[in-house]
């Protein structure tokens, strides 16, 4: 079966046809051609898919697409302003949170999730919200100064 | 006028040129092509282990409506591999079976859903063999061979023995051995496996997007098994999540791909699973490792003997050398002299092993810097000054024949000594009532590429070249791979350096066969330094070009002639002409130039001809590391958790200090998932870790900071000075980690991974073995 999903996808409101069995990362990747959003694994296990719904990081893997009638998704193509990098996005670039890439736009959509709710989030609290990301390239130790430098640019202004 | 001056791009923090890609989502990867009208392709695999094939029916899947087109091995009967000497593998197995998940059959539908659906639809039928999920199961005397060319299931046996170890070991003081154990692991980089085929029936041309770190072994490996012509096919490396040596080989799905792009004459993506890419596997082999070590009280090495099994799996893959890279990287660390090898390579029935980072030389060093820790303490010797006391001095050959130029580890070592606070904290670090605290410390090196690439036809080892248009942009060309490392940065700066431009004046394109020189790829570490050199001469080549362009500008002589990057002048006095003019005058005869660099190894760094296979293990440069480990054991839960990690990484010249942290600190924590939590686990020859819960990749919570000295010892032949930074450091993780654990609580662990179990079970046979004790008495 399928249905007429209303959402709102990157800050633009939409109406789509959507079967009632699709994943929200098969929707987001095959249907509407968001690519940023990445598959990792078979379901749940390593965080590349990860999107925001309502400011909240979720696994958009393990997200029917039918059940966001109604709500604001935020993928990592939301990021960035006027021609800029976001403040996490800048983090993770600048201070080489990101080598390979692939991991890179969940870990950013986390990241940018914490930093909406906990705009100076300590090192505890940076490694706590980035549990459920798996990166196979960097070791943590840059995602960590990423996110803390995220978080200095966003309080000198630049959007998370 | 202010003097203007060349940029400097060369030893900075310097962010990755792809970044901005990469944190926008923007970056392709293979998954992230999709082309209208493309047929999704999946793989059926064998359920069997070991078998001899009766039939594979593809009937009732071919009925089902929206198939377009399935492949078996009767479509192909071109063997592949990495190695020519070993192309003995199927992209679609004939004859036999070896593995479970080995591919069979595979279907190319308009939808994944059909596709899966045909899956189903396939049946197949074998005639079953024993099966052998270990190396000694395999060595058996009566067991059956896995390959008709290979009896005793040794794909590979490798013995020599370089000055006299019984001599060595009658010059001893102290001789000991032990024996050690390391799971498999994989390399399980974020990237699925995915590979995008299209054929062009009209014009007979393939191309192929594939996830690899090698695209010209994709090239070769497709012509061979399509039986086509090379300039009909085209490969393109988008960008690639990671490769950790796994995709150095060409993978069966890109081959499977274009075997039903052809057939289905049209596009055909398949997009491996976690599990699947789990089961293509290429991982580092289970190796079990016998050494022995005569040593003088002074710390001295005096005679070394290593046996070492890898169980390899059903292909050879790299089996050959790797087998043999575990023997001749003994060497090239310390001054060895009287050393015995044995190895072995066996074939069993599980996945093929490959290349992992560290290729080879990771099980060995394990084992080696544990002996040695063991040795020190017996002797009460302190670990460093073992070290020290068996440190080679450069330019110097091995025995067996690797050149050594430049040799950091005396300063690596130095740095971890002093950052740590060995001296004053060794032994004296707080300890609870059931929490212990232990310092253990070792070193590993590796090459910076291989000195002769497998599949060598007497070209040069790289070629670079640079595109200089009227627009003044300078856009290099090359073929090697950045798969993360960050070697397309590096490839921008050095041109960049040359010509003292800004950065943001040069792009670089890599990875379309069409348009880049061919290149042997990433792996070894070879990038930085061989196709570094190529760039580094392509960019003096250019260079010298625009300082005759500007000499007939400013009429003056070459010699004369200042480049200061945007500016070109004849003497301080004159003001000269901007980059601009240079390149407008530079162009007038010629129009577009495009100027090559070429880089070939010197014969001497080719290794020797002392044993079969003794070019294995030679290189331009050897990189080194130090590290010290920090730990705390819980004794009441087998927990060890890794407080800190100090690591000095002599790199020859960091060209990149961002990236040089980076790749050393991904190393050092690749090492800590094997040591401590990573293994491939087979349950009747399936792969029951298939998946991320159960093959457990440290995360976040369980990683240390790692604290990243950098060594510059200048390597005459690097560019800039420069040496491999990405595998060095990840060897000497593994045993300053058990040396560590042994510091903390007295207590040496052999077998890798150590996990919470297996140090759990540790303490309490302790605690038995003293109770006993206590009641006995």
């Amino acid at each position: 079966m399928a249905r007429l999903l209303e959402f709102t996808l990157n800050g633009r409101d939409r109406v789509d046809a959507v079967a009632d069995n699709m994943l929200l990362l098969d929707f987001l990747r095959e249907k509407i051609g968001l690519t940023g959003t990445k598959t990792g694994c078979d379901g749940g296990e390593c965080g590349a898919c990860t999107v925001l719904i309502d400011d909240e990081p979720a696994l958009s893997c393990l997200t029917l697409a039918a059940t966001i009638a109604g709500k604001r998704v935020d993928t990592v193509e939301s990021l960035g302003h006027d021609g800029q990098l976001s403040a996490v996005q800048r983090g993770f670039h600048e201070k080489l949170g990101a080598q390979c890439g692939y991991c890179t736009p969940g870990f950013v959509m986390a990241s940018a999730g914490l930093l909406r709710r906990n705009p100076n989030p300590s090192e505890a609290e940076i490694i706590d919200a980035l549990g459920s990301n798996i990166c196979r390239c960097t070791g943590y130790v840059k995602i960590i100064e990423a996110v803390k430098y995220a978080a200095s640019l966003n309080a000198q202004g630049v959007s998370p | 006028m202010n003097k203007p001056v060349p940029a400097h791009n060369i030893g900075d923090y310097v962010p990755m040129i792809d970044g901005p890609d990469k944190v926008s989502g923007r970056a392709k990867f293979t998954a992230d092509i999709v082309a209208p009208g493309q047929l999704a392709g999946r793989i059926y695999r064998s359920p069997y282990a070991h078998g001899e094939i009766v039939s594979v029916d593809v009937s009732e899947a071919l009925k089902l409506p929206g198939v377009k087109a399935v492949v078996t091995g009767a479509d192909c009967d071109k063997g592949f591999g990495v190695l020519p000497i070993a192309r003995t593998e199927y992209p679609l197995a004939r004859d036999k079976v070896r593995y479970r998940g080995e591919p069979v059959a595979a279907v190319a539908a308009i939808d994944d859903a059909t596709a899966r659906e045909a899956l189903r639809r396939i049946k197949m039928t074998v005639s079953e063999l024993p099966a052998y999920y270990t190396s000694q199961a395999a060595l058996a005397p009566d067991a059956v061979q896995l390959h008709e060319k290979k009896p005793g299931n040794i794909e590979r046996d490798v013995l020599y023995e370089l000055g006299s170890t019984e001599q060595g070991f009658a010059e001893a003081d102290l001789v000991r051995d032990g024996t050690y154990n390391c799971a498999e692991v994989c390399q399980n980089q974020m990237e699925m496996h995915a590979a995008v085929a299209e054929y062009d029936a009209v014009r007979n041309r393939m191309t192929v997007h594939a996830s690899t770190q090698v695209p010209y072994y994709v090239h070769l490996m497709l012509a061979q098994i399509l039986d086509m012509e090379m300039s009909r096919i085209r490969v393109i490396k988008p960008h690639v999540g990671g490769g950790f040596g796994c995709r150095t080989e060409t993978l069966n799905v890109e081959l499977i791909a274009a075997l039903l792009a052809r057939k289905a004459q049209g596009t055909v993506r398949i997009v491996t699973s976690r599990e699947e890419t789990f089961i293509t596997h290429r991982g580092r082999p289970e190796t079990d490792v016998r050494l022995k070590i005569g040593m003088r009280k002074d710390g001295r090495i005096t005679a070394v003997e290593c046996e070492c099994d890898q169980r390899g799996g059903a292909h050879s893959g790299y089996g050959v050398v790797t087998i043999l890279y575990a023997g001749s990287m003994l060497y090239a660390i310390y001054d060895l002299h009287n050393v015995k090898y044995v190895g072995r390579r066996v074939l069993t029935n599980t996945p093929p092993c490959g290349a992992f980072r560290g290729h080879g030389t990771v099980d060995v060093r394990f084992a080696f810097e544990s002996l040695l820790d063991e040795m020190a303490a017996e002797l009460g010797l302190d670990p460093f000054a073992v070290r020290r006391a068996n440190f080679l001095t450069a330019p110097t050959f091995t025995d067996n024949d690797l050149m050594v130029n430049s040799y950091g580890l005396p300063e690596c070592l130095d740095w971890v000594e002093r950052e740590s606070g060995w001296k004053t904290r060794k032994g004296k670090l707080p300890n609870g009532n059931s929490v212990r605290k232990g310092l253990g410390m070792a070193c590993s090196h590796y090459v910076s590429g291989a000195s002769r690439p497998v599949n060598w036809t007497g070209e040069p080892h790289a070629t670079v070249k640079i595109k200089l248009d009227f627009d003044g942009s300078l856009v290099v060309l090359s073929g090697a791979a950045d798969i993360g490392q960050g070697s397309t940065t590096i490839l921008a700066q050095t041109v960049a350096e040359v010509l003292g431009l800004d950065l943001s004046r040069v792009r670089v394109v890599t990875g379309d066969s069409e348009l880049v020189p061919k290149d042997n790829g990433s792996y070894s570490s070879r990038v930085t330094f061989i196709v570094g050199n190529a760039a580094l001469d392509a960019a003096r080549n250019l260079k010298a070009l625009l300082v005759n362009a500007a000499a007939r500008k400013l009429e003056a002589r070459p010699e004369d002639i200042e480049c200061l990057g945007e500016v070109y002048r004849a003497g301080a006095q004159d003001r000269g002409a901007t980059f601009d003019e240079v390149v407008v005058e530079a162009l007038k005869d010629s129009g577009t130039i495009t100027v090559t660099g070429n880089y070939s190894t010197i014969p001497e760094s080719h290794g020797g001809k002392k044993y079969r296979g003794a070019v294995i293990g030679g290189t331009m440069g050897y990189s080194y590391s130090a590290q010290v480990v920090e730990v705390t054991v819980d004794e009441e839960t087998g927990v060890v958790t890794v407080d800190k990690v100090w690591v000095a990484h002599d790199c020859g010249k960091a060209l990149n200090r961002l990236t040089v942290e980076g790749q050393v600190q991904g190393s050092v924590w690749m090492g800590m998932g094997q040591a401590m939590s990573e293994e491939a686990a087979y349950q009747d020859g399936l792969m029951v870790t298939a998946n991320m819960l159960d093959y457990r990749v440290p995360t976040i919570q369980d990683s240390p900071p790692i604290e990243v000295g950098i060594v510059e010892s200048n390597d005459p032949h690097g560019p800039f000075g420069a040496k491999e930074a990405g595998e060095g450091s990840l060897a000497a993780f593994l045993p300053a980690l058990t040396a560590a654990i042994t510091d903390a609580i007295g207590i040496r662990f052999n077998d890798l991974p150590v996990t919470p179990d297996r140090v759990f079970e540790a303490i309490e046979k302790r605690k038995r073995a003293l109770e006993k004790k206590k009641g006995a008495a």
